[in-house]
């Protein structure tokens, strides 16, 4: 019965995946694609990877999904006012074909003759998470084994948040997102105005949760952009302009804190980004809090793109 | 679980931390940058730039001092759990390199946004000066990584900090120009962490010691490395993945292009040079090795001629980058010596680092002395130049010694380093790549002195310049040209900073 359902399962995904790399409407392909994303998630909880699951569906299915629509939508606004036609190369496709397939077929290769058992470091994992307090071995990889790498990727998004402010014309710099729709429907509304206390509720107890069991900052953060965005497209409250210095610290602030308590553990836990083990827990739970909120802002404002209205005098 | 896992392979040394400054200050400087008024941007970036470059010469004293790599046990978790950081002879050698032409292109920069006091804390100063910062803990990441991982997360920095560097000022074309390069840099980056992926799933382990030292990987590694190293391939810009460069590197602001051009593409070659060296199995390494050079050969020639058929400057100085990249891939069979000696003591080790190393500070001297010239008359078309060199002297003669470096003329760096190639080309008989060295260098040779020739040409009406240019900008350029020239006074022969920690890897491999 269950070997039936992942074959079924897996079946979906490829026809997905073809028929996002084959249609010629774009956004019928998003839609495939959020699909994609949502049948991806649960692949990964048939693979018992929860946390991966939850991360795959808020930002593959969720997050990225609404960015692709609003892109898509934009860029429809622009060929109809510059009627230029669409143009598919023949060439290049033959070109991504085959280069796909190569890889795949290297992949399938390489995947048959992994080892079986296959090495793993999961039993270090669990063998060392007594000195984190922790219970969930994801959080303990994510935010004591490789702090690092969980840090930079933090940078890695508010990188990515400038580089989308950067696009703003120059006379624009500093001003609000402008994401609300001309008449937004009455569901809409009504979903802006229901959904987000249980938005919030949801994500809080994520990161609460996370600590020991499948739950985390990446997939409460993206909970709450959602949310947020939510109440943005509907118009109940306006984006803030970018150039605000509440906004600013808040999307600094988690990384701050990170960095503030990675180079405390210099002078207290005996080098860089170690925790001192009766204070671990909660020093991460607090990281993942502050954490939680700058990568809520930065995906909200990542999908809002960049400011649209000049500041305000 | 090999037991070679079990006993730790990374001891931390005592300067360790000096690596974890290398990495955290500059991206503290961009939290400040973030989270303070724009107009204290640049204070921010001049002073993590004074502090950035304080650590990368405490790094290389440190190591010239004790003799042997710097390592850093991050949070004290052991890998393959966790993760370590290490500067070898190599990684200090290209941090300092980096903070050398960092710090310059930031001065270079200052005074380029003094000339325009009003859009001084504007969007494009100080969203570079931002990115500026991020580049360089990129670059430093990728240099002190040991975690196959945690360099994939380096080069997400990388390529976020480096995109939109390309689109500053704003036009459609580098836009355009941009995104073409997230395109290839993204797949680059799909394709890296694919083999990552394929490397814990046949080792249970990404820490490139470790990996070391398991000898025969089978197919997964194979296709592992392939993957990889095509992805690598993709964000050097060798032949012929290069499309996205010329436009790129061409359209940025000249102090972007310079940090583009002489340092981010060098953080993709570094890292395929540990994959082959470090991670690959011997026979693979040498197969690879020969690829790269038949691809790094027709970087050199290909992108050569066309840098000779460019009409705007910083287009040739663009496509020069793309071939140089190429003397870079010619290195691997070059390595190979004798029986038994490793990659690190011939000569051919040496001149590759060199050409790197003199690479990247006359390249950011052309850049920079382009962004002069374009800064001057508002164009950059070779043919309407005629006689700059009367208008800006400082600024032709910073392309003049740079372009000895990239001909390789001595005295120089770049003298050095073909030198030795073509040597080590001679002594392990490979005639077609002595003959490239001199094809490219004789092509080089071409397309500087057409613009050399420009600039002492007299005009029937002599150029005007639209605006003064500071001497102070103009000498940033001919610093780092200088400097350039002065690394044709190192010794011809292997030389020992290289080989610093280098010596326990070679008994991990030797069995």
């Amino acid at each position: 019965m269950n070997l039936l359902l992942d074959l079924a399962l897996v079946a979906w995904l490829v026809v997905l995946a073809l028929h996002v790399a084959r249609t010629g409407d774009d956004r019928n392909a998003i839609v495939a694609f959020i699909a994609f994303g949502l049948l991806l998630g649960l692949a990964w909880t048939r693979l018992g990877a929860i946390d991966v699951a939850l991360t795959e569906a808020a930002i593959g299915g969720g997050i990225t999904g609404l960015l692709l629509l609003r892109a898509e939508a934009h860029l429809r606004r622009g060929r109809q006012a510059d009627g230029a036609p669409r143009q598919g190369g023949g060439a290049k496709t033959i070109v991504a074909a085959l280069a796909s397939a190569v890889v795949a077929l290297g992949l399938g290769l390489a995947v048959l003759a992994f080892p079986s058992p296959a090495p793993t470091l999961a039993q270090p994992a669990l063998a060392a998470i007594d000195a984190t307090g922790l219970g969930n071995p994801v959080t303990a990889v994510l935010l004591a084994y490789r702090a690092l790498d969980t840090l930079l990727e933090k940078v890695v998004v508010l990188l990515a948040l400038l580089g989308v402010w950067a696009l703003t014309p120059d006379n624009l710099w500093g001003g609000a997102p402008e994401l609300k729709e001309a008449n937004p429907p009455q569901p809409l509304l009504y979903l802006a105005r229901t959904l987000p206390p249980f938005g919030v509720l949801i994500a809080v107890y994520m990161v609460w949760v996370g600590a020991d069991a499948p739950g985390g900052t990446f997939q409460a953060g993206s909970i709450l952009a959602a949310m947020w965005l939510l109440v943005m497209l509907a118009g109940l409250s306006p984006a803030p302009e970018t150039r605000s210095r509440l906004l600013r610290l808040l999307l600094v602030g988690g990384p701050a804190l990170f960095f503030a308590i990675g180079f405390l553990g210099f002078a207290v836990a005996g080098g860089f980004l170690a925790y001192p083990k009766p204070l671990a827990k909660a020093l991460i739970v607090g990281i993942e809090a502050a954490l939680t909120v700058a990568i809520a802002l930065a995906l909200g404002l990542l999908v809002a793109g960049p400011s649209n209205k000049a500041p305000a005098r | 679980m090999t037991p070679l896992a079990l006993a730790p392979v990374h001891v931390a040394t005592p300067g360790g931390y000096l690596l974890v400054l290398a990495l955290t200050l500059p991206v503290l400087g961009v939290l400040a940058i973030l989270a303070l008024a724009p107009r204290r941007a640049r204070q921010v970036a001049l002073a993590s730039m004074a502090a950035g470059l304080a650590v990368a010469i405490a790094i290389l004293a440190e190591l010239l001092r004790t003799g042997d790599a710097l390592t850093y046990v991050v949070g004290g978790w052991q890998p393959p759990l966790g993760i370590a950081l290490r500067a070898d002879g190599l990684s200090a050698a290209l941090i300092a390199m980096t903070a050398l032409v960092i710090c310059a292109t930031g001065l270079f920069a200052r005074g380029m946004h003094d000339l325009a006091p009003e859009t001084r804390d504007g969007r494009a100063a100080t969203t570079f000066w931002a990115l500026l910062l991020a580049t360089w803990s990129a670059l430093n990441a990728v240099f002190l990584g040991e975690d196959l991982f945690n360099l994939y997360v380096a080069l997400e920095l990388l390529t976020f900090a480096a995109v939109p560097l390309v689109c500053l000022d704003g036009r459609a074309e580098t836009m355009a120009a941009a995104l073409r390069y997230l395109m290839f840099a993204l797949l680059g980056s799909l394709l890296y962490l694919l083999g990552v992926g394929l490397i814990y799933g046949a080792f249970g382990t990404l820490d490139i010691r470790i990996l070391s030292g398991l000898g025969d990987g089978g197919p997964a590694l194979s296709v592992a490395l392939a993957l990889m190293i095509a992805g690598l391939l993709a964000k050097a810009a060798l032949f012929p993945l290069h499309l996205w460069l010329p436009p790129a590197h061409a359209g940025a602001p000249a102090a972007a292009s310079a940090v583009l051009s002489a340092l981010v593409i060098k953080a993709p070659v570094f890292l395929i040079l540990r994959l082959v060296l470090d991670v690959a199995p011997p026979e693979a390494a040498a197969f690879a090795g020969q690829l790269l050079a038949v691809l790094g050969a027709s970087s050199i020639l290909f992108c050569s001629v066309m840098a000779l058929r460019q009409a705007r400057l910083k287009l040739m100085i663009a496509y020069s980058t793309v071939a140089q990249i190429g003397y870079l891939f010619i290195v691997f069979p070059l390595a190979s010596g004798p029986e038994g000696m490793p990659p690190w003591e011939t000569i051919a080790w040496t001149g590759g680092t060199l050409q790197l190393v003199s690479h990247a500070l006359a390249k950011a001297a052309m850049f920079l002395a382009a962004g002069v010239v374009a800064e001057a008359f508002g164009h950059d078309r070779i043919a309407d130049l005629g006689g700059f060199g009367r208008a800006l002297p400082l600024s032709a003669a910073a392309f003049g010694l740079a372009g000895l470096s990239l001909m390789g003329i001595p005295p120089s760096g770049g003298f050095i380093a073909k030198c030795l190639l073509l040597t080590a080309a001679v002594i392990n008989g490979h005639p077609w790549l002595a003959a490239t060295i001199l094809a490219g260098g004789l092509l080089a040779g071409g397309y500087v002195f057409r613009v050399i020739n420009t600039a002492l040409a007299s005009p029937a009406m002599p150029l005007t310049t639209r605006r003064t240019i500071p001497r102070r900008l103009e000498m940033t350029a001919l610093a780092l040209a200088v400097a350039a020239v002065l690394l044709g006074f190192i010794p011809l022969e292997p030389f020992g900073l290289l080989q610093i920690g280098r010596s326990g890897l070679a008994t991990a491999v030797l069995p």
